[in-house]
């Protein structure tokens, strides 16, 4: 970001939630870029900012889109060559969809392929012409409950048809153009309540500062994933800044500000219950993925770098069983769980609440004040059998049954309540070793400085305990689940007093090694598909030297890509499709952007960072018809990931909710959707409605304010680790709202004030912060005010406040089943909850 | 430069009278993002509590001022809208709309707690900066209205004054004051005052160069007419009138005052004296 000559913060609150990320946008505003903070709220962030540009929570989308029509109307943009040749070099926007795609622009706000019973689309519609039958990866129709891999396009033999003067308007660039063509200025001050002017100066900005010799970044959090169409968002700004040249460039690209310490990693080697590690998808009982063979064929494209995924699945299956993995048994792969239906966080909760969940462990999360709809989620956790809360102090989540506001007020008494809880202590960053995952997917490795006291242990030694006792306690099932975990290789090593188990070995396990010798692997392309090799998550392969060096733990730094510190995955390269940093003959774009660009003397790839490309791919080679894998993809393709090598402007498979970013409106909202009336919601939106989860119609006229929760510097997440220790919560001691003075003013609330907020999902009290830095805005006509609430507060720890998820409801994302909490409408009145607990009369 | 210390301010710009090899603090605003890492690595490594004041409605400051127990402080000024409710959105280039400023002991080259302490229990330290010596302090409070800043306080549990003291242990041990080390974006540097000085000097011409207009260094001789003070170890680069940021913007030792005080209540007793004088022999 340090290089970036415009830096975007849209969807994040960059400086209060990423402080030491910010640095960065810090050194590039000295070195003189424009920062711009798109955002409702004006925060500490955009106090650093260039243009401040409030607008209403839900509408990033016709922002983005209206750069994107912008843009591709531009005089510039359409005469500048780097534009040109990097559009037609890089990106599908040649590549011709079948006919048979429809637009939303045709049917009225879905797209082609929607079944309005299911609420899902069949993406046959939208695939390249000229690809014959499904994609690998799309088997059959999507299932609403799981998801699977379903980036690639096409079968063996394929070639997608294409339109080299993009005139032909069936092609993708053609396609985006109409789909973007009613996302003017007017647009954006209809639906996101900014004025024309302010939005054009934007626009000016991001374009002057992208070109061959000058790139812009884009920044985003949650607020961008946090909505119904949160995947549409990003992928939005993806399709933008693959117009503006800006992707796979030096101080480029769509920066995911990661929330918390290694969330990065826990989705690298996930927590999600739809991945293996390495984004290899989870087996899954609605697709073909009866046997290894079945899964194989199904998820490999037969084009691309992912074409490797055999070597990556079998590896994990060897590092998984061990001895047990062998060719003649699929590897074990029948042990490997099915999933069938949705597991996401929100739909735990309700099988929770119904009964059908019955245990929990709760591992670095506080669902009581975390969760969605958080008065649920204590119901939920009020009916499970047994949970389990590991935890520096006693959090919410270990206290509800006896501390919760519903229990204070009388409404649940403890003795009703059957859940045991076990609360386990665990160790603070300091006192365990491990590493973190940030942003950019560099690794970087901690020592442990001192041990735990009393009973504290790390996450890596409760795993390991609860692994090994495990398998002692089903040795002799033979039913599946003694299978399972008597194959499991389980022998870490443990050291030292507290008897942790030996993390080199773990990290060697990740890296990937040898199966005869034990020795670490070289890197990805070492890994094989006969079970020769196990790794534990092949993306991370190389992280550890053949000697056995852990390069997470290297700490030279320098003023390019620093590719001495720490390791970046895959293969310590920092810029992904940096390929994309040197024109098609192999050339750096300019001086001042040069990355990565071809030596043609020595034949192959250099330059600062770790080429992302095959290191001796001539830029003018051609693949073969026939050619499988990185053989084919052009020496002028640098998405090596994507089938055809190129950056995809048009999503022809792999999204639930449509190939082009639409905008629609979030579930709750005071407006209406100014593109398409008739469909103010997205059509594939997951909701989940009933009596414990009920929304809000549009525009209720008894919850008339746009409400955005989010999170405050001085304190982390749920509160667990901050509000519990003096120095933090003295910062921030009590739960607030912050309203605009015009709004203030209208129901008579002083700063300071007690106020009551509340949804049909419930009621929190909270202090006043009456403040000009949120205002009004109008939007298509009406004056619609915005209410900001962080959700950091709870009723444990020193500084205490209402639960601002008390108010939210369960609705999701389909592509990634993350929950919509960055806008949903809420009421607002002075004074304090009633006695009853209930926020509106 | 005259004994009093009002020089002239061309003079006096960006000169200080801190004592070679003299470090301190260049707190620079227009880096600030009011993380307030400052005052959380500053009771950490002091081992200071919580101040525990609660919410208090002043935008995000709920620690409010510099005390016996926050020798750090983030002061936190919001301008996001004007009197008549009007926002901007094009703003000046560094935090012009809610400015942050963390606020710490000035460490004055003359400094008034110092020399208003009977105890000799504040002293000059080998890094030019000013310590109060807690086993000698008998909490007499002296510093308190000696201190143009409104540094020091007394503690409510111990009795004794307490401020910033500039990480001493730390400066033994050749590290940084906490405070600098945590600060993520370089708002707060420590090293010697002849590095600093000139740095921030050059900050401001080049903040004033990128339409900064409002820049200037706090802490130097000139700004403020620091009388008698000769400049401050910690001083700050800043985008606003001094009052913005509860600081003084001509701040006095009063020490200075003692002499023409002396005289006006000398003058004052001896009137009286005759007066009183006067009634007598009147009565006779």
């Amino acid at each position: 970001m340090a290089d970036s000559d415009c830096v975007v913060i849209m969807g994040s609150n960059m400086a209060e939630n990423h402080p030491v990320g910010f640095r960065f946008v810090m050194k590039a505003k000295e070195r003189g870029a424009t920062i711009i903070h798109v955002d409702p709220r004006f925060s500490r962030t955009s106090a650093l900012a260039d243009i401040h540009v409030p607008l209403r929570a839900g509408s990033d989308l016709v922002f983005l889109g209206a750069l994107v029509n912008h843009v591709v109307l531009s005089e510039r943009w359409g005469r500048d060559e780097f534009f040109q040749a990097y559009l037609r070099h890089y990106t599908n926007a040649a590549t011709l969809v079948t006919s048979e795609y429809r637009d939303t622009e045709d049917l009225g706000g879905v797209f082609s392929g929607y079944d309005p019973d299911r609420r899902w689309y069949d993406p046959t519609s939208w695939r390249y012409a000229g690809q014959r039958g499904p994609s690998a990866g799309t088997g059959g129709h999507p299932s609403q409950d799981a998801m699977g891999r379903t980036e690639h396009v096409g079968q063996q033999g394929d070639i997608p048809h294409h339109d080299e003067t993009l005139r032909d308007p069936t092609c993708v660039f053609q396609l985006l153009k109409r789909h973007f063509a009613r996302y003017t200025p007017e647009l954006v001050e209809d639906a996101c309540g900014v004025p024309p002017e302010l939005f054009l100066r934007v626009a000016e900005a991001i374009l002057r500062n992208s070109a061959r010799d000058r790139t812009t970044a884009f920044a985003y959090a949650v607020a961008w994933t946090q909505h119904t169409t949160g995947t549409q968002i990003i992928g939005c700004c993806a399709l933008l800044q693959l117009l503006l040249g800006n992707i796979g460039r030096p101080g480029g690209g769509v920066l995911a500000l990661r929330g918390h310490a290694t969330i990065q990693g826990s989705t690298d080697i996930p927590t999600l219950y739809n991945l293996l590690p390495g984004y290899l998808p989870m087996p899954n009982a609605t697709q073909r993925h009866g046997t290894l063979r079945d899964y194989l064929e199904q998820e490999t494209p037969p084009k691309g770098a992912l074409h490797a995924l055999p070597s990556a699945v079998v590896s994990l299956l060897k590092a998984y069983y061990g001895d047990a993995a062998t060719p003649e048994n699929g590897f074990c792969y029948d042990l490997l769980p099915k999933i069938g239906a949705d597991y996401s966080f929100q739909a735990m909760l309700l099988m929770m609440k119904d009964g059908a969940m019955k245990g929990l462990f709760c591992m670095g999360q506080n669902p009581a004040v975390g969760g969605q709809n958080a008065v649920l989620a204590r119901q939920a956790l009020a009916n499970l059998d047994w949970l389990v809360v590991r935890d520096v102090h006693e959090i919410e989540s270990a206290a509800f049954w006896y501390d919760a506001p519903e229990v204070r007020r009388g409404d649940v008494r403890p003795e009703r309540i059957k859940t045991e809880v076990f609360f386990l202590p665990a160790a603070l960053p300091g006192e365990k070793e491990g590493s973190f995952t940030n942003t950019q997917r560099l690794v970087q490795y901690h020592d442990k400085a001192i041990d735990p006291p009393g009973d504290c242990r790390s996450e890596a030694w409760f795993l390991d305990q609860l692994g090994t006792r495990l398998k002692r306690l089903y040795a002799g099932d033979t039913g599946p689940r003694g299978r399972q975990l008597a194959a499991l290789t389980w022998d870490y090593p443990s050291q030292g007093a507290t008897e942790d188990p030996d993390l080199d070995v773990v990290v060697r396990e990740i890296n990937g090694y040898t199966v005869a010798d034990g020795r670490p692997v070289p890197g990805i392309h070492a890994l094989a598909d006969d079970g020769s090799t196990a790794c534990g998550c092949w993306i991370y392969s190389g992280i550890m030297t053949e000697d056995g060096t852990n390069l997470a733990r290297a700490r030279r730094g320098d003023d390019r890509a620093s590719l001495g510190w720490g390791f970046a995955w895959p293969a310590n390269r920092r810029i992904l499709y940096n390929r994309a940093s040197a024109d098609p003959s192999g050339r750096p774009w300019s001086e001042r952007k040069r990355w990565v660009w071809w030596d043609a003397e020595r034949g192959e790839w250099t330059g600062h960072d770790v080429p992302d490309f095959p290191r001796d791919k001539s830029p003018d080679y051609q693949p073969p018809p026939d050619a499988t894998g990185l053989d084919a993809i052009a020496g002028d393709s640098p998405f090596i990931n994507m089938a055809d090598g190129k950056g995809w402007l048009f999503a022809a498979s792999g999204l639930r909710d449509g190939p082009l970013p639409t905008h629609y409106e979030p579930i709750e909202t005071p407006v209406a959707n100014p593109l398409y009336p008739e469909q103010p919601h997205s059509p594939a939106a997951i909701t989940f409605p009933r009596p414990d989860n009920r929304y809000h119609e549009m525009g209720d006229p008894r919850f008339p304010y746009v409400m955005t929760t989010y999170r405050l510097t001085e304190h982390h997440t749920a509160g667990g680790m901050s509000r519990w220790v003096p120095w933090l919560a003295e910062l921030q001691p009590q739960g607030f709202v912050e309203l605009s003075p015009e709004l203030a003013a209208e129901h008579g609330i002083a700063n300071g004030d007690w106020v009551t907020v509340s949804t049909l999902r419930g009621g929190v009290e909270a202090r006043a912060l009456v403040t000009p830095r949120l205002r009004p805005l109008s939007v298509g006509g009406k004056t619609v005010h915005q209410i900001g609430m962080p959700w950091h507060f709870g009723f444990g720890g020193i500084a205490q406040g209402g639960i601002a998820n008390d108010l939210s409801a369960l609705a999701e994302d389909p592509n990634s089943r993350i929950h919509q909490a960055k806008a949903f409408t809420c009421a607002l009145r002075k004074g304090r909850l009633d006695e009853e607990g209930r926020g509106h009369r | 430069m005259s004994a009093d210390g009002s020089a002239a301010p061309s003079h006096a710009a960006g000169t200080t009278g801190a004592r070679p090899g003299a470090v301190g603090f260049l707190t620079d605003t227009t880096l600030c993002i009011g993380c307030k890492a400052c005052e959380v690595a500053c009771k950490q490594w002091n081992g200071l509590p919580m101040d525990d004041v609660g919410f208090t409605g002043f935008s995000y400051d709920n620690t409010v001022d510099l005390g016996a127990t926050t020798w750090r402080h983030v002061a936190f000024v919001e301008r996001a809208g004007d009197e008549a409710g009007v926002r901007a959105t094009a703003l000046a280039p560094f935090q012009s709309a809610w400015l942050m400023m963390s606020d710490v002991c000035k460490h004055c080259v003359h400094a008034g707690c110092l020399e208003a302490c009977p105890t000799g229990a504040i002293i000059r330290t080998e890094f030019d900066t000013v310590v109060i010596q807690q086993d000698v302090c008998n909490g007499c409070g002296y510093c308190i209205p000696a201190c143009p800043f409104g540094v020091p306080q007394l503690s409510a549990t111990d009795r004794k004054a307490h401020k910033c003291t500039l990480c001493y242990d730390r400066l033994r041990d050749d590290l940084e004051p906490a405070c600098a080390k945590a600060c993520p974006t370089d708002s707060i540097q420590f090293g010697l005052i002849a590095e600093l000085m000139p740095r921030a000097t050059e900050r401001v011409a080049a903040l004033r160069e990128r339409g900064v207009d409002g820049a200037y260094v706090y802490g130097d001789r000139a700004v403020g007419g620091t009388h008698g003070i000769d400049g401050l170890n910690a001083f700050f680069v800043l985008t606003a009138p001094p009052e913005t940021y509860n600081l003084p913007a001509a701040p006095e030792l009063p020490q200075d005052k003692t002499l023409p005080a002396f005289l006006s209540t000398a003058v004052a007793a001896l009137g009286l004296c005759l007066a009183a004088v006067a009634a007598l022999r009147g009565r006779r």
